[in-house]
Parts: C-alpha cells; structure tokens; sequence
C-alpha cells in the first residue's frame, strides 16, 4: 500500500541521487541521467495510480495538517509526473545547446544539473497540488520558482537567457513579497493559515472581512504572476524567450498548472464573496484581450507561443470565474497536450534553422512528421473540433454560459477568432511557402515516440474525454 | 450503412495522406460512397418521419453525449447531394502540381466532415463533424488558390470560425434550456423537450437569434456574406464545389433541422428581421451580382444570392417552403458546383476569367459552352431544372405562410420583391454566358493549343451532375416524398401546440 507523501518522497531521493552520482561519475555520458530520470519518474506516476484519494479536500493526511491527498491533487501529481517526463525528454533533445553554451569546460558540463534540476521542481509541483495550508503553499511554490531561478537562466553565456532569468528572479521575487504580505493580513484577519479554518472563520460574523478581502487580493496577485494574468504578465514574452526552450515549455505548462490549482484551493473561501468574483472576471476579461491581441503580430514562435500562455490564461480564469475546477483541470490537460506537442517540434526545429515563424517555411516537404505534429498542435490551441483543445473551450464556455457570464462569453468568442489567425500563421508557414533548403529533419526516436504519443493524445481526448472526466469527479 | 458512408471519405483522407496513390484511392471512396447513399436511399422507409439506421456509442454518461448517427428524409436528401458533388469535384480534380496527396486528402475530409454533419443525431457531433473542414479549406485556398489566395483564405477561416463559434454558444444555450432531467445533446430528445413546450418563449428568442447568426455566417447570410465571393473566386475549383455545393448547405439544413421545428417562437419572434436580410441577399447582393465582372466573382455572389430564397422557404415555416427549401438546397448544391467546375476548367485554359477579356469560347469548347447554359439554366430557376421546383415551392409556401394570418403579411411582401430575384439572376447569367461562350473569340485566344474542348473524361462528372438536376426537375415528387415525413410531424405538431 502506498500512502501519498511516500511519492514526493520518492521523486526527492531520486533527485538528490541524480545530482550526487552526477557529482562523482565525470566519465560517462550524461544523457544517461537523463534516461535515469524518465524512468523513475515513470515508476512514481505508475505508483500514483494504487494511491487511495481521500474523500474530502479538508482530511490532512501527511505533514501535520499541511497536506491533503483528495482526487484533485493526485490527478495534479500525475500531470506534473508527466509533464516533467515530457520536458525531459525535451531536454535530451536540447542538450548539444547547452553544451555549446559552456564552452572551454569539458564537454559535459553542466548537463547533469540540467537533468536533475526539474526533478526538484516537479517535487515542488506535487507538494503545491497537496497544500491545503498556507504556509506549506508558500514552502513549495518557493521550491518550485527557486528551481525555476535556475533553469530559467541555465545557458546563461547568451545574453537573452541571462536577460530572462534577471527578469524571472525580480519579479518572481516580487510576486512572492505579495504573497507573504498576504498570508500575514489573512492570518491577523482570520487568525489562521489552514484553509479550511479560514472558511469557518470567515463564516462567523465576528470577522472583520475588509482585512480578509485584502489579504486574499495580495495573494491574488502573486499568484496573477505565476498564471501570466493581465497586468502581472509582463515577465512573460521575454523570459519565455530567453529561456531553455525546455524549460519555456515547462514554466508554460507546469508552473500554470500549479497557479491555477493554487488559485482554485485558495479562492475556495472566499468565491461566496461578489467583489472576488468581479475582480476575477475582470482580471479575466483583460487577459483574454491582451493575449490574444498582443499575439497577432508576432513573428517569433516561442514569443507567440508566450501570448499565448497568456490568452490562455484567461479561457482558464473564465473556468476560474465560474469556478468550476473540472472544467480548469480538463482545459489544463488539453493545454498540457497541446502546448507541449508545440514545444516538442519546436525544440528540434529551433537547432536545425530557427525559432521564427518563417524558419517553418516548407516544413511540410521537409518533414511531414512534424508539421502534421505542428499542425495539430496549433489547430487543437486555436479550438478546432476532435482535438483536446476545443473540448477545453467547450466546458469552459459551458460554465461560463450557465453561469450566464455574458461579457467574458462574447470576449471569449471573438479571442478565439483571433487566436485562429496567429495559430493558423504557422500552418501558414509549413505548408504555403517553399521551404528555403529541403534538407530532412532528423528525429531521435524518443522524440518521435513522445510526439506521437502527444499527437494520439491530443485526438483521443477531443473524441473520448470521459477518462479525464472521471478521473475529476469528485 | 451509415457509418461506412461518414467514415469512407474519412479513412480514405487518411490512407492517401500515408501514402496510397491518391487519385484512384479518392475516386473508388467517392464512388464507394454514392454507391452506399443510393442503397440507403432505396432501403428508407418513406412512411416514417424518425431517424432510421440508428447507431449509437455513448461518449459521456454524464453528459448525455453519444455519437449518434441515423438518418431521416432530410438528412438522407442533404448526404446524397453530398455525395454526387464529392464524386464530380473529385473527379473534376486533374493533375496537381504539388503536395497532390493533401488536395485530395484536403477535399475528402471536406466530403466526410459534411455527411457526418448531416447524419449526425447528436448535436455535438453534428457540429464538430462541420468543424473539421474548416482546416483543409483553409490549406485548399491557401494552397493550391488563386488570386488574392491569401487574404480569401483568412477571411473564410476567421470568419467560419467565429460563426461556428457564436453557433456552439447558441446549442450549449438550447442544451442548457431544457430542465436538467431531460437534457440531451440528442436531437430527438430535445425535440421532444420542445414538442412539451419545456423551452421558455424568452429562451427561444435568444438561441433563435444566436443560431440564426452563426448559421448565418456560415451560409453567407446578408450582411455576413462578404467571405463567400472571395473565397470561391480564389479556391481550385474542386473546393469551390465542395464548399459552396455542400459544405455551405449545413447552415440551412442546421435551421431546417434545429432552429425552426425546436424554436418556433423564436422563428416567430425574429421572422421579420430574418426577411429583412434575406432581402439583403436577394436583392442588394443580387444587384452586386450583376456588377461583377469576373466570372469565378460573379458565381459566387451568385451562390450568396441564392441563398436568400432559401431562407424565405425556412422563414415561412410551413410545411411547403420548407420542403422547397430543402429541394432548392440539393438542385442549387448541384447546379452551382456545375458552373464552378466549367468556370475553373476555363481558368485553366485561358489564364483569366475577367468578362472583357474572354468572349466566343462556345465556338471552340461546345460542350462547355453547352453545359454552363444549362448550368446557369438551372440557376435561374427555369422550368425542367429542379432548381424551378425548389423556387417555387418555396414562393407558394411564403406567400400563404404556416401562421395563417390573414392580412398580406411581410411574408408576401418578400415573395413579391423575391420574385425579383429571379429576373435579377436571369440577367447576370445571361449577360456573363453571353460574353464567355458568344461574340468574337479575342486575338489573343487564336491558335491557342491550350484551348481545347473538355475531355471526354471530365464530361461524365458535368452529365452526372445536369442528369441529377434534370431527373429531380421533371420528377421532384421523389425528393418531396422523401421529406415529407420530417416537416409534416415538426410543423403540425408546432402548429397544434398553439
């Protein structure tokens, strides 16, 4: 019987003995850590699947009262699982990158670290899932953006990355004195930091709710950095840019995931109140225009690609308006899918001509492979039926209507008429224009592999989406 | 049955674009799937006004959401014209210069997404199946198009896409509206749901409006329009068939099939302002039609315009306009996929479709020449084509409408100016068939080798196409036979429940 903490646990020690047998083994190639590491991720996200969720979110069942394992969270832990083993494989792609981004050193330098690092940060993401408290939330989401502080700025011989992670690491440390300042007018509110006593506490009329409000907006806002929220996106364009693409594609995926989850945990005592709700919508309202406006000049993918982590953003704080957290985990799947399909073509397109729109020219005489993996990509991000994306925006909107959110629905339908162009662009690229050289593109067959999977993926849950579902139900 | 005929294209989309000689591939699906539409059309029982051949696997329980698949007169009528166009555009398709594998593959996901619409049962399906052409039009044009391709192609597609998108709004309102026990994505439950009056007059109007619009642009409804012409006139020929021969029609068959028998009060509510554009189509966009003066410019506006008589048959909610609706759908499906398949055959021949610059070409391609006037025949609505009997059904259902009232209501008043409309289309197809096909042939066209007749090959497509239009011209009582059991139970029941 595995009880939920020991995964945490597991995914620590296999860390830590990474980066020691790093450490001390000089000789051999290090994309073997690598391979190491996929396949102990894979054995805990297997081992996720005999854990037994507890019934309600408020039953602590590990670290105190810090740390819950309901439905919810465990699903979150097989996304972040997942979307690390992703990455990595990624990363193995990427690798000759960071090598020659560490010159004059042996040529291996640094490669162990690249490997071992997410392994921390994926940690971090299944602890944030499992907090039901606030001070085990503020622990993790440190771990997590600390390893992020690494990751972000990791070949940082090019001036752009060392740009981005200066960028990450101030604002990011911003965002978390926001958050610290929040937690500390919350507890003299409420006189607590447990999530579930806060909600008691507020129920009594005793309570002063103006300071509570305050508190809950500041925490609101940190975590508006970690969603990439109109107006705390800034950071975004650049540092995903500058980044690893790797790690651009998990900041993308995972630390928007954990944001969302966080958001949904910590608004839960406070969504009664209406000017939360107004807040959130109009927040919502602002990153759907943004992102997607700002996206339709874009001529870099990877900077496309960040506006629309943004615009994404807001279809999720639509979900989040309405406040329904199957149709935010399910539309977080589809993002999972589809964005990480992106990344996946882009990383091996990015080493063989570039990361401009127009390096895709002719990808389909190139590679037919990966344009069709492109072309779903871009089709299931922009919404187009019998993909994982559309369904996203089905229960999204579904809510949104219920709920009869009348201006987020109509905002929701025109960005979506923009995101059909900016996505539709690519296409454009890879299947209009001729292709400067015809030189094909290799693909090692692990990337082949997981492109295919995430292809597969992105077409089954636009058809069959009940596993997802049931998988949510409470 | 059914789902061989949804699924043929499909998989054969699939298996060209891994590799299988694609042509012959796309003909024997094409081939496949008239042959499996005809047997379905033999085999349906015309007595019955309830879906038959019903299959159905259920997706999500929880949500009532099944991919239902089953087919009644109307839908039947609107999958065989399906298949007749796929057969001809296919066919119609010649050597591709490049990527030829994804043309052909691009066109039968068109085919295959617009019969599984139209033998959909549940409404999710019934709208993504509709969805998944919307990409391979977009590389259609994009592609292989000519002209101003590229702005056609982003026009069609944003335009497409948020029409679709205001649609899904306006079905999950109409799933949302029925009380929680019996809500379905199933259209025979919410038929019946609206059969007991469970939709509220004030929740009618509003999907009423939302369905007409994102019908409407998908149809090219006035003043939502502005894609069609543009896209027509840029797509390779086969698209433009598929697209304004079928994929078009779903907008009407979606207003046929849902809005109309599931909303009557909505229908009631915005009839007039529903007349006041189909007026805009037949009329202003008529008159826009004669302006033209390319060819491949002028069929489009001229599909557009046609449009508007169709939605004077769905606006007189009875049970005649609407079935002359549904014949003039198949006969203008038929006819305007003829006039784009010679059109595109011209371009190919003299490099421009501009009407001062062609002239005399009946003399040097007779069986063009021929075939388009009978084309544009039919598009005018002349006796003996079934375009005429669409029309005019659709005039006498108007103009002695389902609501019975007894003063010459706005209904009457737009037949009267919709008749206009056909003097309106005589005009501009005489006028364009005049200076393509008679006068003096240009210097420039003289001892042009390209310039030949059509090939025998490509003439068995346009004779299939004008025998279809003959056929149901001179004996519409099969099609009307075949509708009839679908409207007679929505209309009266809708008209008893008053």
């Amino acid at each position: 019987m595995i009880i939920a903490p020991q995964l945490e646990i597991a995914v620590l020690v296999l860390g830590i003995a990474i980066l020691l047998l790093e450490a001390f083994a000089t000789k051999i190639d290090k994309r073997v850590f690598a391979f190491a590491a996929i396949a102990g991720l894979m054995v805990v996200l297997f081992a996720t699947f005999f854990v037994t969720p507890t019934s309600s979110s408020d039953q602590a069942t590990g670290f105190w009262s810090f740390y819950t394992a309901d439905r919810l969270s465990i699903f979150f832990k097989q996304f972040a699982l997942a979307t690390t083993i992703l990455v990595l494989i990624m990363m193995i792609d990427y690798a000759p990158v960071v090598q020659s981004s560490f010159p004059g050193r042996t040529p291996q330098a640094g490669l162990g670290e690249f490997f071992a690092v997410p392994i921390f940060t994926c940690a971090g993401l299944m602890y944030l899932v499992s907090a039901i408290d606030f001070i085990f939330i503020f622990v993790s989401l440190e771990l997590v953006t600390i390893s992020f502080y690494v990751l972000v700025s990791f070949t940082r011989r090019n001036p752009a990355t060392l740009e981005a992670g200066v960028k990450y690491l101030v604002l990011s440390a911003l965002s978390t004195g926001f958050f610290v300042y929040g937690i500390t007018w919350l507890f003299g509110a409420t006189g607590d930091t447990n999530l579930q006593r806060i909600t008691v506490a507020l129920t009594s009329p005793s309570i002063e709710r103006g300071p509570a409000l305050f508190g809950i907006v500041l925490v609101f806002v940190a975590l508006g950095f970690k969603i990439a929220a109109v107006p705390f996106q800034i950071w975004v364009p650049d540092v995903y840019q500058g980044a690893p693409t790797p790690v651009t594609a998990y900041l993308s995926v995972g630390s928007k995931a954990a944001g969302f989850v966080v958001l949904l945990r910590v608004l839960q005592p406070f969504m009664m109140l209406s000017q939360i709700q107004r807040l959130l919508g109009l927040v919502a309202l602002l990153t759907l225009i943004y992102g997607n406006l700002a996206a339709l000049p874009q001529s870099n993918l990877k900077r496309l690609l960040a506006y629309s982590s943004i615009a994404h953003a807001g279809y999720l704080l639509i979900g989040v308006v309405c406040f329904d957290g199957r149709a935010v985990a399910f539309y977080l799947v589809a993002y999972l899918l589809m964005t990480l399909l992106s990344f996946a073509v882009l990383v091996i397109m990015a080493q063989q001509t570039g990361e401009e729109i127009s390096d895709f020219d002719g990808l389909a005489k190139r590679s037919p492979f990966l344009a069709f993996a492109m072309l779903i990509g871009m089709i299931s991000l922009a919404g187009v039926p019998f993909t994982a994306g559309f369904l996203g925006k089905f229960f999204i909107f579904y809510a949104a209507i219920l709920q009869r959110q009348i201006a987020l629905v109509v905002v929701g339908v025109i960005t979506v008429g923009c995101g059909f162009y900016y996505y539709l662009k690519v296409v454009r690229a890879m299947y209009w224009q001729p292709a400067a050289n015809t030189n094909k593109i290799p693909i090692s067959g692990l990337s082949h592999l997981a492109i295919t999977a995430l292809i597969l993926a992105t077409i089954w849950l636009g058809v069959y989406p009940q596993p997802i579902l049931d998988a949510l139900k409470r | 049955m059914v789902l061989f005929v949804i699924f043929c294209p499909i998989i054969a989309a699939i298996l060209i674009m891994a590799g299988a000689p694609a042509r012959k591939t796309a003909l024997i699906a094409s081939i496949l799937t008239l042959a499996a539409t005809v047997s379905l059309l033999a085999s349906l029982r015309g007595d019955q006004g309830d879906f038959q051949h019903v299959t159905s696997f259920t997706i999500s329980p929880e949500w009532h959401l099944s991919f239902a698949t089953g087919l009644d007169g109307l839908s039947l009528v609107m999958v065989f014209l399906a298949a007749i166009v796929t057969l001809a555009a296919v066919w119609f398709t010649g050597e591709i210069d490049r990527y030829e594998n994804a043309f052909y593959a691009c066109l039968l996901f068109i085919s295959g997404g617009a019969i599984g619409a139209f033998a959909s049962i549940d409404l999710f399906f019934f709208y993504a199946f509709h969805e998944l052409a919307l990409i391979p039009t977009f590389l259609l044009i994009g592609i292989w198009g000519s002209g101003n391709r590229i702005a056609a192609a982003w026009k069609i597609t944003i335009y497409l896409a948020i029409g679709s998108f205001i649609l899904l709004l306006g079905l999950i309102l109409l799933f949302q509206s029925v009380p929680a026990a019996s809500r379905s994505f199933d259209i025979r439950a919410l038929k019946a749901a609206a059969g007991l009056g469970q939709i509220s007059a004030e929740a009618q109007h509003h999907i009423y409006l939302l369905l007409l619009i994102g019908f409407g642009i998908l149809i090219s409804l006035f003043p939502f329009h502005t894609w069609a012409p543009e896209a027509y006139a840029s797509a390779p020929a086969p698209a433009a068939m598929l697209h304004a021969g079928v994929l078009k029609k779903f907008g009407l068959y979606g207003l046929l099939r849902l809005a109309v028998p599931l909303l009557p009060e909505g229908a009631r509510y915005w009839a007039n302002l529903l007349v006041l554009l189909l007026l805009g189509n037949i009329i202003y966009v008529g008159l826009v039609t004669i302006a033209q003066k390319r060819l491949d410019w002028m069929l489009g506006y001229s599909s557009v315009m046609h449009m508007g008589y169709v939605f004077l048959g769905v606006a007189s909610a009875s049970v005649l306009g609407a079935i002359g609706a549904v014949v003039l759908i198949f006969a203008h499906g038929l006819s305007i996929a003829l006039l784009f398949a010679i059109a595109g055959e011209l371009r190919k021949r003299t490099d421009t479709l501009v009407f001062s610059e062609l002239g005399g070409l009946g003399k040097v391609m007779p069986f063009a020449g021929l075939t388009f006037g009978l084309g544009a025949f039919a598009a005018i609505g002349l006796p003996g084509f079934a375009n005429f009997a669409g029309e005019i059904m659709i005039f006498f259902g108007a103009f002695r409408n389902g609501w019975e009232m007894e003063r010459f209501h706005t209904l009457q008043i737009a037949t009267v100016l919709g008749l206009w409309g056909v003097v309106i289309s005589a005009v501009y197809m005489l006028r364009a068939y005049r200076k393509v096909f008679m006068g003096a042939l240009p210097e420039r066209f003289h001892g042009l080798k390209r310039l030949i007749d059509l090939r025998s090959s490509l003439r068995l497509p346009i004779t299939l196409l004008i025998a279809a239009l003959l056929c149901y011209g001179f004996f519409p009582q099969s099609l009307v036979r075949m509708i009839i059991p679908t409207f007679r139970s929505t209309y009266f029941s809708a008209n008893k429940s008053r």
